[in-house]
Order: C-alpha cells, then sequence, then structure tokens
C-alpha cells in the first residue's frame, strides 16, 4: 500500500520535473520578441478597454503607439493629457497637448417643449426607432429619449432623465471617449473642447426644418433665423441648412449669440454668472450705432 | 383543382377581406394635391416645374434623378404653389411638389374612352420607353421602376412573367377589385410585357380566397384568347406574394442569395402595374392613379372601400371622404397589417404604392411585453426564407455582424412571419432590419473595394 503511493508520488513528480526542464527549452527557442514598452504602455493606461481610443483595448493601442511614428493618431481620451505625458516619455516622443473634452447633447427637445404626437410602442432602441420613423415627436432631428447612450456610456456619465426623456451627462465622469456619439443614431451628441474654466458655447439644436415647421415642432428648436450668424464678430458661427452651429476652436464665449437667439437653443455652460440677456444686447445696440456712424 | 405553395415557412392570418365586394369608387380630386419626389425605389426625382407655372394632368413635372429612379407626373391640372421639403408618413422630410388644383384638364393624346385596345406593338423597345415614360413602378408595394425590370441585363432571359395576384396580405382588396373589373386590360398589359421581355410564358398567381377572379381571369383569358397565359390558383399562406416565395411557388425554383429573380429566369409583377402597364402603352395615360382600401374590422360594411384616387391625395382628404377615423382604432397603418407602415403623419400625401389606409385596433396591433426566448423554434418554423431568427436575435444583440452575414440576415424579406408566430412576443424583426442594412452595407464596400 505504501509502496504504490510512494510510486505515484516518485513517478508523478519525475515526469513533472521533465516536463519543465522540456517546456523550459521549447519556450527559450520560440520565445516571442515583443518590446518591452508595451508593457510598460499598458501599465500606464487606465486598463478600461472602452475602444475610445479608436483601438479594440487598452493593449492594442500600447501595440499600435510602439510601431507609430508619432503620437497624432494615438490618444487616450480617459487618461487625457497626464497619461500621454507618460506614454510620450517611454517612446521619447514629444507630446501634443490635447484640449479636454466632454460630450454635448445637441437637443433641448423636452417633453414640455416638444410635446409627443404619438405614441411608440416597438423596441426600446433609439437605432431601432429611428429605423421605423421619425419619432413620437414632429421634430425629425431630436433625441429618441430610448436611451441607446446611456447603455453604450462604460462610465455611468450618461442618464436619461425621466422628466425630460433627455440623457443628463455628468461632466465628472465623462471621459470624452465617444462611446455615445456613435451609439446616437441622429449624432445629437458631440464631443467638444471642455473650454476655458469649463465655460462653453453650443446650439443645442439640430433641427433643420425651415423655421415655422421647427417652431411647431419644439418652442427650444433652433428655427434658422439666423440671428446668431448676424451677431458674432469672431466668424465662429457656421449657418447652414436652417440650423446653427458653434465652431469651438473659433468661439471667444463673449455669449452675445446666446443673448440673442430667440428660442433659447443656444446654450452657455460653466459660466460663472447667469446671462444678462439686456445688458449684452444693448452692448451689441451700441456697438452697431458706433459702426453705422 | 391542383393547389400549389411555396415550400417552406409561412403563417395563416385570417384574410379579414371587409372590403372585398364593395366596387372601386372614383374619389373626389382634391383642392391641393402633393406630389412626392420620392414615391419610387431609387434616387428621387428632380422638379422640372417652377412656382406659378400651371401644369395639365398627366404632364411630366419632374423627371428620373438617377438609372434606378421614375418620371413624375400632375394628378391634376392646376398650379405650381410650392417646391418644398414636407413630412411624409413617417415623418421624415421629403421634397413634394403642391399643386392648388383648378378642375381636371388633361394633356393632350391621353385616351380616356373605356375602349379596349388589344393590338400589340411590334417593337419591345418601344414598349419599354413607354413604360418609363409614363413613370410606371411596382405597385405590389416596393415601387421598383417597371422599366429597369423588363430589361433585363445582356446575357439574361425572362422565362416565365408571373403576374402577383395573391394579395397575400390580410384587408387588402384593391389587387382583387382590379381583377374582377377590368380582367382584361391586365391581361393585354401582361402581354404587353411579355412582348417587352421578348416572349415567354405567363402565370397570374391567385390565392384560393379568391375564386372569383380566379374565374373572371380566366374567362377574360378565354375572350382574348391569350395562349400563353395560364392562372395558377395558389393556396392561402402569407407570404405568397413575396417575390422569391411566388417563383418558388409557381416555377419552383429557388433564388440564389444575393441574387435577382432575373438569375432564376422569372420576372414578377403585380397585376396593379401591369394595369398601369396597359394605359401608359395603350392609352397613354401616366401613372397618376392607383386603387386603395380603406379598411377595417371596426368598420361596417357600407363603410368599407375601395377608391381610384389621384396619387397625390392627402390621406386626410381620403380618411374624411371615407367618413373619418372609426372609433376604436388605435393605430393607422398604410399597407397591409403584416408588412405596412403605421402612418405617423396623416396629413402625408399619397404616393404610388399606397395600397390602404388601415385602422387597426387596440388588441391587434399594440405589443405585448416580450419575454424570454423559450427556443421552441416557431419563428424558425415559418421563417419563408429559411433563416433562424431566433439565433439572429442572438446575435444581433452581440452585435456580431460576421456572424448574421453567414447566417445570412441579408436575405430577411421583413415579411414579419417570425414576429407574428413568436410566442414571447419578441420584437425579432426590429432588430433584423438594421442588421440587415449593416450588413447588406459591409457587403457593398467590400464589392466597390474588390473592384479598384
Amino acid at each position: 500500500m505504501t509502496g504504490t503511493i510512494l510510486w505515484t508520488i516518485l513517478i508523478l513528480s519525475g515526469l513533472g520535473l521533465v516536463l519543465a526542464v522540456v517546456l523550459f527549452f521549447i519556450a527559450k527557442k520560440f520565445k516571442v520578441e515583443e518590446d518591452p514598452r508595451i508593457d510598460e504602455i499598458e501599465k500606464t493606461l487606465p486598463g478600461a478597454n472602452c475602444g475610445g481610443c479608436g483601438f479594440a483595448g487598452c493593449r492594442a493601442f500600447a501595440s499600435s503607439a510602439v510601431a507609430a511614428p508619432d503620437l497624432e493618431k494615438h490618444f487616450c481620451p480617459v487618461g487625457g493629457n497626464a497619461v500621454m505625458q507618460q506614454v510620450a516619455a517611454i517612446l521619447g516622443f514629444e507630446l501634443q497637448e490635447k484640449a479636454p473634452q466632454v460630450a454635448v447633447l445637441r437637443c433641448n427637445g423636452s417633453c414640455e417643449a416638444r410635446p409627443r404626437v404619438n405614441v411608440y410602442d416597438g423596441l426600446a432602441s433609439c437605432r431601432v426607432k429611428a429605423s421605423l420613423y421619425a419619432g413620437d415627436t414632429l421634430c425629425a432631428y431630436g433625441c429618441l429619449g430610448c436611451g441607446d447612450c446611456e447603455a453604450a456610456c462604460a462610465f455611468g456619465a450618461l442618464k436619461i432623465n425621466p422628466d425630460t426623456l433627455l440623457p443628463e451627462i455628468d461632466e465628472e465622469k465623462c471621459t470624452a471617449c465617444g462611446a455615445c456619439v456613435k451609439a446616437c443614431p441622429r449624432t445629437l451628441l458631440e464631443l467638444r473642447n471642455k473650454g476655458p474654466r469649463g465655460m462653453r458655447e453650443f446650439v443645442a439644436c439640430r433641427n433643420r426644418d425651415k423655421g415655422p415647421v421647427a417652431k411647431k415642432a419644439c418652442a427650444n428648436a433652433c428655427i434658422g433665423c439666423g440671428m446668431c450668424f448676424r451677431t458674432c464678430t469672431h466668424g465662429a458661427i457656421v449657418f447652414e441648412n436652417n440650423v446653427s452651429y458653434i465652431d469651438f476652436s473659433k468661439c471667444k464665449l463673449c455669449r452675445e449669440c446666446e443673448a440673442m437667439c430667440p428660442t433659447g437653443a443656444i446654450h452657455g455652460v460653466g459660466f460663472p454668472k447667469p446671462l444678462d440677456k439686456d445688458a449684452v444686447k444693448e452692448r451689441i445696440r451700441k456697438r452697431k450705432e458706433a459702426a453705422n456712424a | 383543382m391542383r393547389k400549389i405553395t411555396f415550400p417552406i415557412g409561412g403563417v395563416h392570418p385570417h384574410d379579414s377581406k371587409f372590403a372585398a365586394e364593395r366596387p372601386i369608387e372614383v374619389l373626389p380630386l382634391p383642392a391641393v394635391v402633393y406630389v412626392s419626389m420620392a414615391q419610387h425605389l431609387g434616387a428621387p426625382a428632380k422638379p422640372i416645374v417652377a412656382v406659378g407655372d400651371s401644369v395639365k394632368t398627366g404632364q411630366v413635372i419632374a423627371e428620373p434623378g438617377g438609372f434606378i429612379s421614375a418620371f413624375v407626373h400632375a394628378p391634376a391640372s392646376g398650379t405650381v404653389k410650392s417646391i418644398a421639403p414636407r413630412k411624409d408618413l413617417a415623418g421624415n422630410s421629403v421634397m413634394h411638389i403642391e399643386i392648388a388644383v383648378e378642375g381636371d384638364e388633361w394633356m393632350e393624346g391621353i385616351d380616356l374612352s373605356d375602349t379596349l385596345v388589344t393590338a400589340i406593338p411590334d417593337d419591345p423597345s418601344a414598349i419599354i420607353e413607354k413604360v418609363k415614360a409614363c413613370g410606371v413602378v411596382g405597385l405590389g408595394g416596393a415601387t421598383f421602376p417597371t422599366h429597369v425590370k423588363l430589361a433585363p441585363p445582356p446575357g439574361k432571359k425572362a422565362e416565365c412573367l408571373i403576374l402577383n395576384g395573391t394579395e397575400c396580405e390580410p384587408y387588402l382588396t384593391s389587387d382583387y377589385r382590379i381583377m374582377l373589373e377590368r380582367p382584361k386590360e391586365i391581361l393585354i398589359g401582361a402581354a404587353l410585357m411579355q412582348k417587352a421581355l421578348g416572349g415567354c410564358r405567363c402565370v397570374v398567381g391567385i390565392e384560393e380566397n379568391k375564386p372569383e377572379a380566379v374565374k373572371v381571369m380566366r374567362a377574360a383569358i378565354a375572350e382574348l384568347g391569350l395562349a400563353d397565359i395560364e392562372v395558377a390558383v395558389l393556396r392561402k399562406k402569407y407570404p405568397q406574394g413575396g417575390e422569391k416565395q411566388l417563383i418558388a411557388a409557381v416555377m419552383r425554383r429557388e433564388v440564389r442569395s444575393g441574387a435577382l429573380p432575373i438569375d432564376a429566369g422569372a420576372v414578377v409583377q403585380n397585376v396593379g402595374t401591369s394595369l398601369a402597364v396597359y394605359e401608359a402603352v395603350q392609352k397613354n395615360k401616366p401613372l397618376i392613379t392607383n386603387v386603395l382600401t380603406v379598411t377595417g374590422a371596426m368598420l361596417p360594411a357600407e363603410k368599407q372601400h375601395n377608391y381610384l384616387y389621384r396619387i397625390g391625395t392627402p390621406l386626410s382628404f381620403i380618411i374624411e371622404q371615407a367618413g373619418g377615423v372609426p372609433e376604436g382604432a388605435a393605430k393607422l397603418v398604410s399597407g397591409g397589417p403584416m408588412m405596412g407602415k403605421a402612418i405617423a403623419n396623416v396629413d402625408a400625401t399619397t404616393v404610388k404604392g399606397s395600397s390602404s389606409v388601415l385602422y387597426l385596433d387596440a388588441p391587434s396591433t399594440v405589443r405585448k411585453e416580450a419575454s424570454a426566448c423559450i427556443r421552441c423554434g416557431r419563428c424558425a418554423d415559418a421563417c419563408p426564407m429559411g433563416l433562424e431568427p431566433f439565433l439572429l436575435n442572438r446575435l444581433c444583440k452581440a452585435g456580431d455582424l460576421e456572424a448574421l452575414e453567414a447566417n445570412a440576415v441579408q436575405d430577411c424579406i421583413e415579411c414579419g412571419c417570425c414576429i407574428y408566430s413568436c410566442p414571447a412576443n419578441i420584437p425579432l424583426l426590429d432588430r433584423f432590419r438594421i442588421a440587415k442594412g449593416q450588413v447588406i452595407g459591409a457587403i457593398r464596400a467590400r464589392a466597390a473595394a474588390q473592384k479598384q
């Protein structure tokens, strides 16, 4: 009895030893040479594997970054400049710092402003809803409210507000990975520069219908009056297809467009003081008078 | 009587043909018509009139915007009020020409008499030209330009023209009524298409629940002495009127995945299209009228209608003429209950393919809550394309496009048999539609990359 146990232990240990030696030599012989910097870079990355950089995950990002001639096409939106500084140091590159970005919703058609005109009882998915028809409001461009963006966000930064049926973005949690931008069938979410001290201006509407049609669909719609376009002195407003868009690289945050907008479709975020519309309008009027004189 | 049908799948919804005994009535002209520029498959048409122009009934007001596109004609005479985007029945903006109707003055050269013109022109290309010039598109639902279908690519030959008189969708009766009331015109239209296709046999497929139509069509064939046209009686099964299903039923042939009916030697045309071809070639009348059914289970017999309407008449006008939306209607549908589209906007206009205004009550249309798949396999039994909807649904959720393509989601004909048969009320088709679009997009992108 003891003999059997002893022999079993001896044979199995011997087998283990022999195989270990064989495996050791095989591993030596067929070793895959990998750039050690890949591991180093991967360690510095957040490890969320969110895909916001455009690669399949953090490891894929690291292997691609090692082979790249510069870091132009590689940026980890989650880690931001701090992480990219470390990555650049490992690779010996000079880092071009990017302005931090955040997702913004370009629709402000809350339930109150945009009445529902029919009932949708299909699958609760924006993509499905958009494939069937223009939606349960008269606006064919606005938020469908089924929460595809909420489901796509890996960081819990988006939540559909049950009162407005619009998603709300938690600026602290948003990493600008762009998952929501891809999830929205109406491309209502956009990554925009956070702006100096978090201040930014944007048009919260994408309705391309003519004014009266847009207005009938939603009280908060951009009606394509072009007032902001005519007011802006920085050339930051692109006015096309009955809707305005603010180019954040040119916007100087003077808030004149916001003050002049008749429907409140232009939103200012992060400003320390609420907008005094009358004061801004007065300023514009005086400037125009001076120009005329 | 030998009854044939397609071999796999299919469901048997109640046919609910309430309007079958109601003769076709001519709908009066509305005060304003809105003519959509995107009422056919393919590129939208380009308007060639300007605001303020006066147009006559049957005048060309827009020309094709591409190879697969069609001419559009004025459905009534009057003045062009505007050319602007307007909401279609799904609520999306589409370019429309608005015409304020002033009387009904037709273009010269259009034969409005009832005399039957039986002489078939000798030149096939002249027939196709005429069909194209008159803006004829497939009236079975897909609105594919007919002249493109009648000119198969070189090297391919049509062996059989199948006239689709199955009307397998429940409720709809417009095709049935035209078969009863205008059988000779339909058959001459078929003979014209046979000529255009270079001579082939023709089979008219009619489902067994329309024995009157079978009788009338057979009598008309005998009277006209058309030797190479026959009527096939099909067993009642949805979706018999699907192009591929009809070919399988009539010719016992399967159209390969990704292939066109012409590859199997078949050309399928709806009976309504055939009538439009007759009117275009023999009467020089463009496609500006069609027949539409106004029906619903809650409507009394006298409120069921089959209307001959001018294409461009607003839906709201038709609803008003038919006595308004009945009590108990929970959903308005344009088309049949299986494949039709919900009307989200009653101010939308009718288009060439409009076949009905259907009122559905809440129990038959409101979706029940979905529960988990129990793998009963009913959807796989029901699918007429031999797909496995339960598997496709899982793949759609996972977003696995490669596996979806391998499992042929692109072959889905969107007939809705899977949803209809699912005991767990899973919205199967909703997901497939999107996956199908993505897979077809990927296939096209690959083909384009290969070409370069």
